[in-house]
Order: C-alpha cells, then sequence, then structure tokens
C-alpha cells in the first residue's frame, strides 16, 4: 500500500489529509494557520501522521498548495531586489516598467530598469536588432546589485529568441547563481501585464526555495523520506519541488483552485457551482470538466495587474466568523470576521462577539462550543440572520451561473456548517460530501501533473496536422517525464496561431497535456 | 485656460470609458503614457474653444490600428513629435497652435494629452465625436467638409508616411494599408484645420464633461448602495433599464465584434426583457419591442452595484447593469450626420428618433 499527503494553507486554516492509492481519505487533521506559515504546517503533519498506524516510508507523495506567495506579496514581506529588463525599444518607452505599482511594493521590489534594442512585431519580424554590447553593459550594471532579473520582450508569446538570447548573455556575465526569469515561460499577450508578472515572480525567487526547503525539511523531520513532493499550481496541476523554484508565481490562488477540485472529486461531479465557504469568506466557482472555469478579467494580485488566468472566483464577506450585527432593524452580515479567533470570540465558545457560527447553533443546524451561550437570541433575529446568509449566498451562485437554469451546488470548506437549507433560490439540490471540510487539502492531494510543449513550426515539408500531432506527442512526453501515469494522460488545451506576413507559412503551435501520477 | 493635473486625467479616462459607449479601447495604456508624460514635462494646457484664435492651425492626433497591438507594442512616445514637425514643414502654415482629440471615448481620449503634454502646447476643450465610432471619416470634422488628409502616419520605428487623398474615403482605405505594414498600430494626425473651423464642427467642452462624469462615477462608487441619478444629472442621460445579463451572443465579422446582450429586468423593471445590439460599439437598445435608443445617441452599460462603465466585451451572465441612453451632440442629428452615423449605416433598418423622445411615454 502506498500513501500521498496533501497539505492546504489557507487563510483561517491548516488541513492535512493522507489517502490511500485507492484515493480513499484515512485520515485528516485541521489546524490553525499560524503567522510563521511553516509551523502550522509542520504542526498539521504530525498531527495526522499521529492518527494513522502506516509506515512513513510508504508515503510517496506530498504535495502542498500554499498562500506563502501571495502573502509575501500582499504584506510585500520576504520579497527579492529585481533587475528588470525590458526588450523592445524605440517602441514601449512611452510607459516605464512598473508605471502604476504601488509605491511600498515598488520600493521594495525594484528600483532600476532598462528598455533596450530589440523586440518583435505582431507577425515575428524584429522591431529592432538585438545589441549584444548593450546587453553586456546592462548585466555589468546589474552585479551584486539585484537578487533575481526579469526580462520581458514584446510580443515573446510570439517569439522568445530575444529573450533567450539576453538570457543567455546574463548567465555568461552573472554567472549560473544568479535566477532569471523569462515572461514568455509566466504569460502570455499584454505587455505591461506580463511583464509585471515576470517581475513577481523573479521577486519570489529567494521565498520559493525556503518554502519549498522548509517542506522538505518538515517532511524529513516528521519521517516521510521516500516522497516526491510537489507544490500546487493555480491551474490544478502540480509543479516538481524544482520547477516551483523558478516559477513560484504560479502557486498565487491555488487554493480556490484546490477547492474546486477538491469538490468535483468528492462529490463525483464534473460539472457543477462549487460553494467553499471558510473562515472570513465565501468563494463560488465552477467546475467545467472536472477543472475551474478561467476568468476573463485581468488578476489583481497585491495591487498589481496581471494576466494570469486565474480560476473565477467571487469572494463574498461571509464565512463561519462573520460578525452579525442589527442596524437600524436590519440585520447586517460581515463582511468582517473574527477569523481565526473563532474559538476564542464566538459567544457559543464563551467570547463576546456574535458570529454567523453562533446564529448557526442557535437554530440547531449543528452542536459546537456551549449552545446554552446563545439561548438568549431571539429565534425570530437569528432565522432573519440566516436568510440574509441564505439570500447572500443565493445572490452570489446566480453571479455564477452560465444560464437561468437551476444547478446543482456543492457545499465545501470548514463553514459548510452553516447551511443546511435545502432551498436555495436557483440551486436545484445541495450536495454535501463526505469529508467536506477538507476538499482544499484533498485537492491539492489529488493534483495532476502536466507537460507543456510550445514552438513555431514553418510548415514546409510538414503539414499543419503533423506539426499538431509532433507537438501533441512532445507534450505526452513531458508529462509523462514529469511524472505522469502515460494511461491517463490526456491532451487539456491546443493553442494554434498561425504568424501572419511571416516568411514561409508559420504557425505557433502550444499544447498542454495532463494526467494522473503515476504509481498509484 | 486652466491646468490637468494626474487626477483630472484619472478622472478623465473614467468618463471616456462611459464615452466610449461600450467600445474604443481600454483607455488604461493612453492614461498612462499620459501620466508619464505630465511627470516629465509637466501639467497640460487645456484651453476652451473660445480662447482659439480664428486662424490658429489646429493639429488633432490619435491612434489607429489594432487596440490588441498597442496593449503589446507600446508606443515610444516621440511619434506625435515627428509628425507634427512633418505636417508643419509639408504645410507651411504657421507654428501649430495646439491639438484636439478626435474622439473623446476610449484609448484615444488619451493621446492629444500626451502629445499637449510633450509638445508643450495646449489641447482644445472638444473633440469630433463625443464618444467613440470606429471609422475615420465619423467625425463632425467631415460633415463640415473638412478633409482627413493630409495626414501624417508614423511608427514607433521612425518611418512616417505623409496621405493625401482625394476623398476621406480613400484616406481610410489607405492609412489601414500602411497601419498593417508598420506593425498594426499607429500614431497619426489628421483633419487639420483654422481655429475658425474647429468653433464650427466640432464638439466643445466634451473634456471638461467627460472629467464631470469620471468625478461624479468615482464618487458614486466610493459609497456603497449610492444612486446614480446624480450621474444622470451630469451626463443629461436617462436611465433606460436595470436588469441582469442573461445571454450574450457573440460573432466576429470584418474584424468587429459583433453581438446581441439580452438582459433580464430587476427591481423597477421586474418581468420586462431588454436587448442591446452591439458592433464594438452599443448601437441599439430595445425593450420587448419598442426601441428606447439608437446610434448615435449614446448607450452606455455601468455596473449596478460600482457604477463603472462596462466595455462590451465584459458583458456576461449575471452581471448586472443599468443601461443608460445619452443625447449625442446636435450635430449627429442632421441629414448628413445620421447619413454617417445613423442607425442604417450601420445595417438597422430603423429611423433615427432622438432618445428624449423614445423614452417619453414609456414607463
Amino acid at each position: 500500500m502506498s500513501y500521498r499527503l496533501g497539505v492546504d494553507v489557507g487563510g483561517t486554516n491548516t488541513d492535512a489529509v493522507l489517502l490511500n492509492d485507492r484515493l480513499e481519505l484515512i485520515a485528516s487533521v485541521k489546524v490553525t494557520t499560524t503567522e510563521e506559515v511553516s509551523v502550522g504546517i509542520f504542526k498539521a503533519i504530525r498531527l495526522v501522521l499521529q492518527k494513522v498506524d502506516i509506515d512513513k516510508n510508504d508515503i510517496k507523495h506530498a504535495m502542498l498548495g500554499t498562500t506563502h506567495c501571495t502573502n509575501a506579496i500582499v504584506e510585500r514581506k520576504g520579497l527579492c531586489k529585481v533587475g528588470i529588463i525590458r526588450i523592445g525599444r524605440p517602441a514601449t518607452l512611452s510607459i516605464e516598467p512598473m508605471a502604476d505599482w504601488p509605491e511600498d511594493l515598488k520600493k521594495v521590489v525594484s528600483e532600476n530598469f532598462s528598455i533596450i534594442k530589440g523586440g518583435y512585431e505582431f507577425d515575428g519580424k524584429e522591431i529592432s536588432q538585438l545589441d549584444i554590447e548593450e546587453v553586456r553593459e546592462v548585466a555589468r550594471k546589474l552585479k551584486g546589485k539585484v537578487d533575481s532579473i526579469a526580462i520581458t520582450c514584446v510580443f515573446s508569446p510570439v517569439r522568445s529568441d530575444h529573450e533567450r538570447q539576453v538570457a543567455a548573455i546574463l548567465r555568461e556575465e552573472l554567472g549560473e547563481d544568479i535566477s532569471i526569469s523569462l515572461s514568455n515561460k509566466v504569460s502570455s499577450m499584454g505587455l505591461l501585464e506580463r511583464e509585471n508578472s515576470v517581475i513577481l515572480n523573479a521577486a519570489l525567487m529567494k521565498l520559493a526555495k525556503a518554502t519549498a526547503e522548509g517542506f522538505k525539511k518538515g517532511l524529513k523531520e516528521a519521517g516521510i523520506k521516500k516522497a516526491e513532493i510537489y507544490l500546487c499550481q493555480n491551474d490544478g496541476t502540480l509543479m516538481s519541488i524544482e520547477y516551483a523554484q523558478k516559477y513560484p508565481i504560479f502557486t498565487v490562488a491555488c487554493g480556490p483552485t484546490n477547492s474546486i477540485r477538491g469538490a468535483s472529486f468528492l462529490s463525483n461531479k464534473d460539472n457543477s457551482i462549487v460553494v467553499d465557504i471558510g473562515g472570513t469568506t465565501t468563494d463560488i466557482g465552477i467546475i467545467v470538466n472536472r477543472f475551474p472555469r478561467e476568468s476573463l478579467l485581468a488578476a489583481d494580485i497585491g495591487g498589481v495587474r496581471t494576466n494570469f488566468r486565474m480560476p473565477d472566483i467571487i469572494s463574498i464577506g461571509l464565512g463561519g466568523g462573520s460578525i452579525i450585527r442589527e442596524s437600524d432593524g436590519e440585520v447586517k452580515i460581515g463582511p468582517d470576521s473574527v477569523g481565526y479567533r473563532l474559538t476564542k470570540e464566538a459567544l457559543v465558545f464563551g467570547g463576546k462577539t456574535l458570529t454567523a457560527t453562533d446564529i448557526a447553533v442557535r437554530l440547531g443546524f449543528v452542536k459546537i462550543g456551549d449552545p446554552s451561550k446563545v439561548k438568549h437570541i431571539e429565534e425570530e433575529f437569528a432565522k432573519r440572520a440566516y436568510e440574509k446568509m441564505i439570500s447572500i449566498i443565493a445572490s452570489g451562485i446566480d453571479k455564477m451561473k452560465l444560464s437561468a437554469k437551476s444547478v446543482p451546488v456543492v457545499l465545501v470548506g470548514g463553514g459548510g456548517i452553516l447551511i443546511t437549507d435545502n432551498d436555495i433560490e436557483g440551486v436545484s439540490n445541495i450536495i454535501k460530501p463526505n469529508n467536506y471540510p477538507v476538499a482544499n487539502a484533498i485537492g491539492a492531494s489529488i493534483a495532476q501533473v502536466s507537460g507543456m510543449f510550445e514552438k513555431v513550426f514553418v510548415l514546409e515539408g510538414i503539414t499543419r496536422d503533423n506539426a499538431i500531432k509532433t507537438a501533441k506527442d512532445a507534450a505526452v512526453n513531458e508529462a509523462i517525464v514529469a511524472g505522469a501515469n502515460p494511461s491517463t494522460v490526456e491532451i487539456v488545451d491546443i493553442e494554434d496561431v498561425p504568424l501572419a506576413y511571416h516568411p514561409g507559412n508559420a504557425t505557433r503551435i502550444k499544447v498542454k497535456a495532463v494526467g494522473n501520477l503515476k504509481g498509484l | 485656460m486652466r491646468q490637468l493635473n494626474e487626477q483630472s486625467i484619472e478622472d478623465i479616462a473614467l468618463g471616456a470609458a462611459l464615452l466610449g459607449t461600450g467600445g474604443g479601447g481600454d483607455p488604461y495604456i493612453g492614461k498612462l503614457m499620459a501620466l508619464q508624460a505630465i511627470k516629465k514635462y509637466g501639467p497640460i494646457d487645456i484651453i476652451s474653444i473660445d480662447e482659439v484664435p480664428d486662424d490658429a492651425l489646429i493639429v488633432p492626433s490619435a491612434m489607429m490600428g489594432a487596440p490588441t497591438v498597442l496593449i503589446e507594442k507600446i508606443p515610444n512616445g516621440s511619434e506625435f513629435k515627428r509628425a507634427f514637425e512633418v505636417i508643419e514643414k509639408f504645410l507651411s502654415k504657421g507654428k501649430i497652435f495646439a491639438t484636439v482629440p478626435i474622439e473623446a471615448g476610449g484609448v484615444n481620449s488619451m493621446v492629444p494629452l500626451l502629445v499637449a503634454a510633450q509638445m508643450r502646447i495646449p489641447i482644445v476643450d472638444c473633440d469630433g465625436m463625443g464618444r467613440a465610432f470606429p471609422e475615420l471619416q465619423m467625425v463632425t470634422y467631415h460633415l463640415e467638409g473638412i478633409t482627413a488628409t493630409p495626414m501624417v502616419i508614423t511608427d514607433e520605428k521612425g518611418n512616417v508616411g505623409l496621405l493625401d487623398t482625394i476623398s476621406n474615403n480613400w484616406a481610410e482605405n489607405i492609412a489601414r494599408a500602411m497601419t498593417v505594414s508598420m506593425g498594426g498600430a499607429v500614431m497619426i494626425n489628421i483633419y487639420h484645420m483654422t481655429g475658425k473651423q474647429l468653433k464650427k464642427s466640432s464638439i466643445r467642452d466634451i473634456m471638461t464633461y467627460s472629467e464631470r462624469i469620471g468625478r461624479t462615477i468615482r464618487e458614486i462608487s466610493q459609497i456603497e448602495g449610492s444612486s446614480i441619478k446624480k450621474l444622470l444629472e451630469v451626463c443629461n442621460g436617462y436611465e433606460l433599464f436595470r436588469g441582469k445579463i442573461v445571454d450574450v451572443l457573440r460573432e466576429t465579422k470584418r474584424g468587429f465584434n459583433f453581438g446581441t446582450a439580452k438582459i433580464d429586468g430587476i427591481e423597477n423593471c421586474k418581468g420586462e426583457k431588454l436587448e442591446i445590439n452591439f458592433q464594438n460599439e452599443n448601437l441599439i437598445a430595445k425593450k420587448g419591442n419598442k426601441i428606447l435608443a439608437t446610434v448615435p445617441d449614446l448607450i452606455c452599460n455601468v455596473d449596478l452595484e460600482s457604477m463603472l462603465p462596462i466595455t462590451t466585451e465584459a458583458l456576461k451572465y449575471g452581471r448586472r447593469i443599468i443601461t443608460i441612453g445619452i443625447p449625442c451632440d446636435t450635430k449627429w442629428r442632421t441629414s448628413k450626420g445620421i447619413e454617417t452615423v445613423g442607425p442604417r449605416y450601420f445595417g438597422y433598418d430603423i429611423d433615427y428618433i432622438p432618445v428624449e423622445e423614445r423614452v417619453k411615454g414609456v414607463e
């Protein structure tokens, strides 16, 4: 028998789960997220191991879904100094890098940038030639001043040669130790948004290393020595711990993705709405073919505009710790919450604050804490508060729906105890799967591995169909190399963008394949 | 004369998003360009049309091409200086007195601000659309017989084209072809004219109007539960409908983004249905069988909660919106105006009736 360990760090709770090779849950724990995130992770790992009697050497895979990187950006803590190079002069000078970043974050991350010659038109022609001597000069200027470098070239999603050439020259000048991030690896069209993303990625380098090594060390100390270690990405797939240290930005927003994937797995639903009620907020998302639907809008990370394809989630200020008030005869729910202090501040735990959890206890939906402490709340008031909560959720669900038809809803998250009602407007039925409170950690542990292949094919002597087939085979192979079980690999995305006016009828083909981890 | 600072530019950009009537390109890139320009060159002087001498040389400025190229290949910034020098020399009518926008909606509301800052010339508080439109001849300047050319077209690399065409439609066709070979997004100056012609042909005070709209939206969007009334007062608009988008049908034809949004009424509109036809910009709003507004009047959608303008790309199921109708400038209401930008030009067999008459007698 082999096992996998999934750990999910959320704003309020850190969850750990152990699954066997039939993907059955054998143990789970929920501990409070700590300010020093690693402390909570180690505690969760230790506690979940205490619950079972297994040979730790049989734990073959360990997955971590964490908010480390998101928090670092939001709190402006632990970020690297980044050297910023943009390739595209004479284009792009009218807007400098980081033009609309919040001042405090800008100060922490970088104060110098260079816009050098080079870059491409939309069809892959050069705007201007790369000037090798200029690149060397920029490299010498950066030497010893920055921890990490971010390179962005105009139209690099169409053609990435200049980014790669500049990176190679920087390596020659600055050595192997400095980390270099290329924009075409991180994000797509939209120069400023892509540049922002690659700068953030570069800024996370030190933290990524610390997080990865911390997780590795924590596992080792807990006696887990034989496991392959992965971090979760925001697209619901895993990256190896080595890859995660190069592209930490992909871990941002993996939490909602894990909860949606976990909900899909637990409920056995391929398509549905997912409502994840936590301590402070409720996230509502959609499962489409077992993956989260992606958002079309620019994602904002810590005040920085990016073009990541994040799960399309709406977050509303309603959770188990939401503070309930009455003003002018109207019940108000949140949006502030007692958060992780719920077990101290809620009435049922002897505190002084009326929370959503107290309402659920008063109405007898759930027995936690001391129910006698909420007896004094008038039933009529509790009912009104509950109705308000349901209507907030109903309106959130309605915003996410694809059509006016009633839809099934999968309810997960620690705050799922709040809802017993099966009669929400626009909802056909509510599914509360077993183990729903730890859906996120389960989502982390069932995450798949992916392989990506991208190349500009010149369609001479090769047909378009053959080029696509070549790219598909390469992507499948990448996924297998990354650890996928060959029989489970499927192609999930094909992009085929013809480069107009490019000599020789060229097309850029990008293929993504995903599969289940092997050995399970 | 007064000066525009950073806050004014933010507000004009927000107002321009509303006047874009769903299209016109996101003013975001243009706004950042203008902000960087005033950081470098200082605040921009804006003058009223009454302050322009009759014999002054006025040169409007704009970007032309695909907004999708613009978001990747951002301009150098020096394009306009070059373009202005070329046109000044070619015309040999003395110094350029001021620049003006072609359109007040979308990204082109911002471009002349950058030009004004950089050239240290004023921007005149007027434009040629009072909103956004997709084609070069759809300007009030055209209605007054002003020719689009001589026009200058230039890219960030330094290539310059000077066009002198036999009609404004030819200018549109040739300029499009040059735009593609220069890399898909270019900077132009066009419809140069005298102060006297400007006074006759332009839509006055539009930047101030746009700024006031932007400021109002910013203020009301910060207060939860605030009403749209203030915005309607500022833009002289009518609330046409409030509802929830239940369907959006889209197709791309000839480089334009065509579509229809279907909206179910909520609150006072409960039980009713609105349909909006768009082609980059919103063109027709129809409640049941009754048409509430048509192009060239402005049909704008704003988010029900934040009151922020919504582009046609961002229309999607579930979004709650308020649809507003704003009367277009009277210059568009002449027979030549309606022929140029009325519903029939866009392929709808509908007579143009001003929005204020259409909403009369509608509950």
